[in-house]
């Protein structure tokens, strides 16, 4: 998993069969000390809470599916949780 | 698997169920040599490895779904060991 900062969302009406009701995010990938790292991804809200300026974290490749009521859907990153703090001594 | 160290714990309540009462840890990952990439994961721990332990990390979905004991479980990193010591072409590093 990785920690992510969510940057907006992304409304489809048309979607894959199982897809119905899941909400999008656009999420920017973050480095170890929260500084933006690679590209922004579509990540699917799998926590149906998080919202723009949140810090989360998410998973991705075929575990991000797994996350989501209809597990066998095309979706490639997801959030699962949103952070409340990270920790680093 | 990788190897890395554990530099940090992330606190999360509001989380899919499959985290509730689950450790997350933050892992910063380690070459061969033992340096430090500058990369990390989010590690579910499964071990009780605690700050500044190195450790062996699988980041492949089965096995991680294996070691929680949930075949829908939406995680991918998972800590599974503390590493004692390393041996690379001859050199060995200790840990603990």
């Amino acid at each position: 998993m990785q920690l992510a900062e969510v940057r907006g969302t992304v409304v489809a009406t048309v979607k894959y069969d199982g897809l119905e009701g899941v909400r999008f995010l656009i999420v920017q990938p973050l480095d170890r000390d929260g500084e933006p790292s690679g590209r922004m991804v579509v990540a699917a809200d799998a926590v149906a809470a998080a919202g723009p300026g949140e810090i989360v974290y998410i998973v991705a490749s075929r575990e991000a599916a797994l996350a989501l009521p209809e597990p066998f859907v095309p979706v490639d990153h997801a959030v699962v949780g949103i952070v409340d703090e990270v920790h680093r001594p | 698997m990788i190897v890395g160290r554990v530099s940090g714990t992330v606190v999360s309540t509001f989380n899919h169920p499959i985290f509730d009462s689950r450790r997350l840890l933050m892992c910063d990952l380690l070459d061969a040599d033992g340096e430090d990439t500058g990369k990390y994961l989010i590690c579910v721990d499964s071990v009780d490895a605690g700050q500044g332990d190195t450790v062996l990390i699988v980041d492949e979905g089965n096995g991680a779904r294996q070691v929680v004991g949930d075949p829908h479980a939406p995680i991918r990193a998972v800590i599974v060991g503390v590493v004692d010591e390393v041996s690379v072409d001859g050199r060995t590093r200790t840990y603990g």
